[in-house]
């Protein structure tokens, strides 16, 4: 069943353009009714897995690699798939609408349900391997939904940027999986984390380092976080989906997923918690001082993405609630400000805060929902975000280790929250109402839905946090922590020091939101900080990458035959050569006892043979000398008891000279192309790879070879094959199948030799000169009809 | 215009017109016997060739391709199928695919016939062999003639 | 012997070798001939040279009573040789119509065209 519920996405992403061409405006409700129904299997599943239960599903994949599709269903992954599945339900809905009209809008549901089956299957796989083929198809599919305006040239270039820096970190987690799996003695998850903590293993750090990198990739940790603002060149329903509430989260869900087995050392503990403070602040400062809509939530959700990174840091049972709470709060206020940011951008055109004022007439119900979420953003009582922030701050000020200077940080980061929170609460409907591009009304219930239900979700679990404690968040905390987590969640924790701190907050992030353009204004050096920040560097790192591309093409590719011959036989004549010299003792086969008269003077006619063929300055000449070489070989391998094989080359020999008379007579005669110094160049290296090849067989023959398998054949031939002659057995009979691949690549070359000489149609001559000409007339032509060519 | 290659030489005609059937005869022999004694599939193949190569210069292209009647891309085919069939029938008797099989037909008069799928892979082998060669051969005369 | 074959595939190999470095296409033809001949010799060489023992098993024998050449490198020549024919056939007139259509055997100009 689980397996039916990933594999289904796929099923209907593949449908989906079909059918989109068939329902037309209802496809978005139509397809949405997929994730709904998942939601409603799964949910289906609370009571048993609150209980402190898993499922469990394996399927054989490829039993012989241990690779298998293995599904797993427990807290953790339960809590994800329900935020893939709910949200993805009011997605669909919503970009049905959002999109209308747009010519593509087919192939976007199929990316969009695509996403939505390689999500879920990250979440569920069970086994390492399958995971990361999940991973990846999440990133690919991202790529293919950040890119969906392909025809603009600035998105190609942040889809790109997006997929460069995710694939980059794929590559890091595939390393550090396999690692993993040879660490555990598994690759499925249940018996890694059911097994030992790997902590002490040889291969933590690399394998740790390898992993993070992964994660803090797909999750925009700082210094990776520059990707995600770019992202949201995608379509805004796709921001809303995988930019804020899945995708993102898939490097957290890792992280949260190998907590138990990997976490609490000192390096995680280090590293987590400093990379998720750092990305934190970076994110909201560079949110408090972005104008727009998209722009700031996708900073504001590096900052949630920098929290949660901390507390699985911090990794305390508290921060495993903390970061469970958090999450799902995120997920709920972030999903329904992108939509609302959406509904701005479709009905009254604005995609700045300082282009809209005062809409709360125009838009009441978008304005409701818009302030549920932002405010549950800004962490103010009763909504859900509260609760969320006030776990925070207390599972960072009981922090085993820089207690104060977390809370610092936090407290900070939370202060321009409520900025942030504050700006999307009330920047947009208050105040006076300025013309919008569009006239600006409520949607219709398709664009509606999503923020609003979520939106009151937050409300909804704010004022009764013991509903998604009991039954969702508390297996998914347990499964973070590696052991039953007890707490519970409250509203009221009475006055404490979590809560003196969220009120300094609360009025110091107003404070600042009263000032928020001077502090735009007084902050503007952090722009000039931004070219030396990591986008910069990534830049610079693509623009060497090319340019190192460019260069080492013209060096090593340029197309010229004899540079890559004479490159890759000075690499073998220097590497063996060294190799042979290297050798202890160089022992030559070097005897000329036992010659016979008749195989002498074929041998020393051969070498006058090859000699003169090389200098010979007519072609006819040439071939000729060809020809006796031929028949000279031949006659060695009669000598030495190879009778089939003497008798082929006499009879190819004689062909080939015939070919090489009918077709080559019509080429120029020979000319001296070279220089002398190439010649002689040339002529070094040719003696230096025959002096090789001489050297190499004198100490083969020489050695004492392994038992040749032939002794097989000898003795087979006749009991087997039926048949005396052993080489006609082997060719037709036990080795049978190499023969078959032999004429089978004699018919290619005849049909190639067929076509080439038979498919004559729009050859043209091309030479240099030709070229030159044809560029000649392009410009001409397009100088006359002022088109740039 | 006729071919260069054509030498109109009376006694290459006439030797080529007799020597011709004999060649052939020969391949086949050649090919019949490769599997106790020197020869087979593509000794056979390549004297079959050489041989109407023959006949190409010692008249012209087309009196060779009016010899063959088939065209040699028409022989390849026939023997790729015939190679690559000649793996089959150890599929029908439940051992692995190309494992050789051996049938004896007693035939009255004639005596017994042995008959095998190495047999028909080595005639495979002839008829591509021979096929390869003379479409290279023919395509460059053609070309030569045109 | 194997001495004398071992200088004999050296010599081959160079000349091989010289004559593919030419600029000339017709000579990278021959020093592709040259190469594969060199190359046959070479796996003959290493299988190891014996006069006079083919293998062929006598009529009514089951097997060879004494020494016999390797069959099996044999086998692998005996198609070498086939296909390195094929190769060449297919490398002939590629440059037999390459040349028709530059109009030259310098692959230093052939290089310029497209």
């Amino acid at each position: 069943m689980v397996m039916i519920a990933v594999l289904s996405c796929f099923v209907l992403a593949a449908l989906a353009p079909r059918l989109h061409s068939l329902t037309g405006r209802q496809t978005g409700w139509l397809l949405a009714l997929l994730p709904a129904a998942i939601f409603l299997y799964f949910a289906s599943l609370i009571p048993l897995i609150s209980s402190g239960e898993t499922v469990r599903h394996a399927y054989q994949w490829l039993p012989s690699m241990a690779i298998q599709f293995s599904f797993l269903v427990d807290g953790l992954s339960l809590l994800f798939v329900l935020l893939i599945s709910g949200i993805g339900f009011f997605i669909l809905a919503y970009a049905g609408r959002y999109q209308e009209g747009h010519p593509a809008l087919g192939r976007f549901f199929l990316f969009l349900l695509g996403f939505m089956g390689s999500m879920l299957g990250l979440v569920l796989s069970d086994n390492l391997i399958s995971l990361f083929v999940f991973w990846e198809l999440t990133t690919i599919s991202s790529f293919m939904l950040i890119g969906f305006n392909h025809e603009d040239d600035d998105t190609r270039k942040k889809a790109h940027q997006g997929l460069m820096v995710t694939v980059f970190g794929g590559l890091a987690l595939m390393t550090g999986f396999i690692m993993l799996g040879m660490a555990a003695g598994s690759f499925e998850l249940s018996e890694i984390l059911a097994g030992p903590s790997l902590t002490e293993h040889s291969l933590y750090l690399p394998m740790l380092g390898l992993i993070l990198l992964g994660a803090f990739t797909k999750s925009a940790q700082t210094p990776f976080h520059f990707w995600l603002p770019n992202a949201m060149a995608a379509p805004t329903p796709v921001s809303a989906y995988l930019h804020s509430a899945t995708m993102v989260k898939a490097g957290i869900y890792l992280l949260a997923r190998l907590h138990p087995t990997l976490g609490g050392s000192a390096s995680w503990l280090t590293i987590l918690t400093l990379i998720g403070a750092l990305t934190m602040l970076t994110g909201i400062i560079l949110a408090s001082r972005s104008t727009g809509i998209k722009r700031v939530l996708a900073y504001s959700t590096v900052m949630a993405l920098g929290t949660l990174t901390m507390l699985l840091g911090l990794g305390t049972e508290k921060a495993a609630l903390a970061a469970v709470t958090f999450l799902l709060a995120h997920a709920l206020y972030k999903g329904a400000l992108f939509m609302i940011a959406g509904i701005l951008d479709h009905e009254a055109g604005v995609k700045d805060f300082r282009d809209v004022s005062g809409l709360r007439r125009l838009m009441p119900k978008t304005t409701l929902a818009a302030m549920l979420a932002a405010l549950s953003l800004a962490g103010v009582i009763p909504l859900f975000g509260f609760i969320g922030k006030e776990l925070l701050l207390e599972a960072v000020l009981s922090g085993s280790r820089w207690q104060l200077g977390l809370t610092i940080a936090t407290v900070t980061a939370n202060i321009f929250v409520v900025l942030v929170g504050a700006l999307l609460a009330l920047k947009p409907w208050f105040g006076k109402t300025i013309t919008t591009p569009k006239a600006a009304h409520d949607p219709g219930p398709a664009l509606l839905a999503g923020p609003l239900t979520l939106a009151a979700l937050g409300l909804l679990f704010g004022l009764m946090p013991a509903i998604p404690a009991d039954y969702l968040l508390r297996a998914a905390a347990s499964a973070v922590y590696g052991e039953p987590v007890s707490g519970t969640l409250a509203l009221w924790h009475g006055i404490n020091l979590p809560l003196m701190l969220s009120v300094l907050s609360l009025s110091l992030g107003l404070l600042l939101y009263r000032f928020w353009t001077g502090w735009r204004e007084h902050t503007i050096f952090i722009e000039r900080l931004s070219q030396f920040g990591p986008e910069a560097g990534y830049n610079k790192l693509m623009q060497g990458l090319v340019s190192f591309s460019t260069w080492q093409t013209k060096t090593l590719q340029n197309g010229n035959l004899r540079h890559y011959l004479i490159t890759t036989l000075a690499t073998v004549v220097l590497l063996v050569g060294w190799a042979v010299l290297r050798l202890d003792k160089i022992a030559l086969n070097i005897d000329f006892s036992g010659l016979q008269l008749q195989e002498v003077t074929v041998v020393g006619l051969l070498l006058i043979t090859v000699l003169a063929a090389v200098t010979a300055k007519s072609f006819l000449v040439s071939v000729a000398l060809i020809g006796a070489l031929g028949f000279g070989v031949a006659l060695i391998y009669v000598f030495f008891s190879a009778v089939d094989v003497g008798i082929t080359q006499v009879l190819v020999e004689t062909i080939t000279v015939l070919l090489l008379v009918l077709v080559l007579y019509r080429l120029p005669e020979f000319r001296q192309l070279s220089s002398r110094a190439n010649r002689a160049r040339d002529a070094t290296i040719a003696l230096l790879s025959g002096g090789l090849i001489t050297v190499l067989i004198l100490l083969v023959t020489n050695a004492s070879s392994m038992n040749s398998i032939s002794s097989y054949f000898l003795e087979k031939s006749v009991s087997e094959g039926y048949g005396r002659n052993v080489v006609n057995v082997i060719l037709v009979d036990f080795r049978a199948l190499d023969t078959l691949g032999e004429i089978f690549v004699l018919a290619l070359v005849a049909i190639g030799v067929y076509s080439m000489m038979h498919l004559r149609t729009g050859v043209l001559p091309v030479t240099n000169a030709d070229k030159r000409h044809a560029v000649q007339k392009q410009r001409e032509k397009s100088a006359k009809t002022g088109v740039k060519p | 215009m006729t071919s260069r290659f054509n030498m109109r030489s009376l006694i290459l005609s006439t030797g080529a017109t007799l020597l011709l059937p004999l060649l052939i005869l020969f391949s086949l022999f050649l090919l019949l016997r490769g599997h106790n004694e020197p020869g087979g599939g593509f000794i056979g193949g390549l004297v079959a060739a050489a041989a109407i190569s023959l006949k190409l210069f010692a008249e012209d292209y087309r009196a060779a391709r009016t010899m063959l009647r088939v065209h040699p891309l028409q022989l390849v085919g026939v023997g790729l199928v015939l190679a690559a069939g000649a793996s089959l029938p150890a599929l029908f008797v439940g051992e692995s695919f190309f494992t050789a099989q051996w049938w004896t037909l007693n035939l009255p008069i004639l005596g017994s016939l042995k008959l095998s799928t190495p047999l028909i892979f080595d005639i495979g082998v002839y008829l591509g062999v021979v096929g390869s060669v003379l479409t290279v051969v023919f395509t460059l005369a053609e070309a030569e003639h045109s | 012997m194997t001495t004398l074959m071992a200088i004999l595939i050296g010599c081959l190999y160079a000349a091989a070798i010289y004559m593919m470095l030419r600029r000339s296409v017709v000579k990278l033809v021959i020093g592709l001939i040259l190469l594969s001949n060199g190359a046959n010799l070479l796996i003959f060489t290493a299988a190891g040279l014996q006069r006079g023992v083919p293998p062929l098993i006598d009529k009514g024998q089951q097997m060879i009573a004494g020494a016999a050449a390797d069959p099996l490198a044999q086998a692998l020549i005996l198609t070498a040789i086939v296909i390195s024919f094929g190769v060449l056939a297919f490398a002939v007139v590629l440059i037999h119509r390459a040349c028709e259509v530059v109009q030259t055997d310098d692959m230093n100009e052939m290089k310029g065209t497209d």
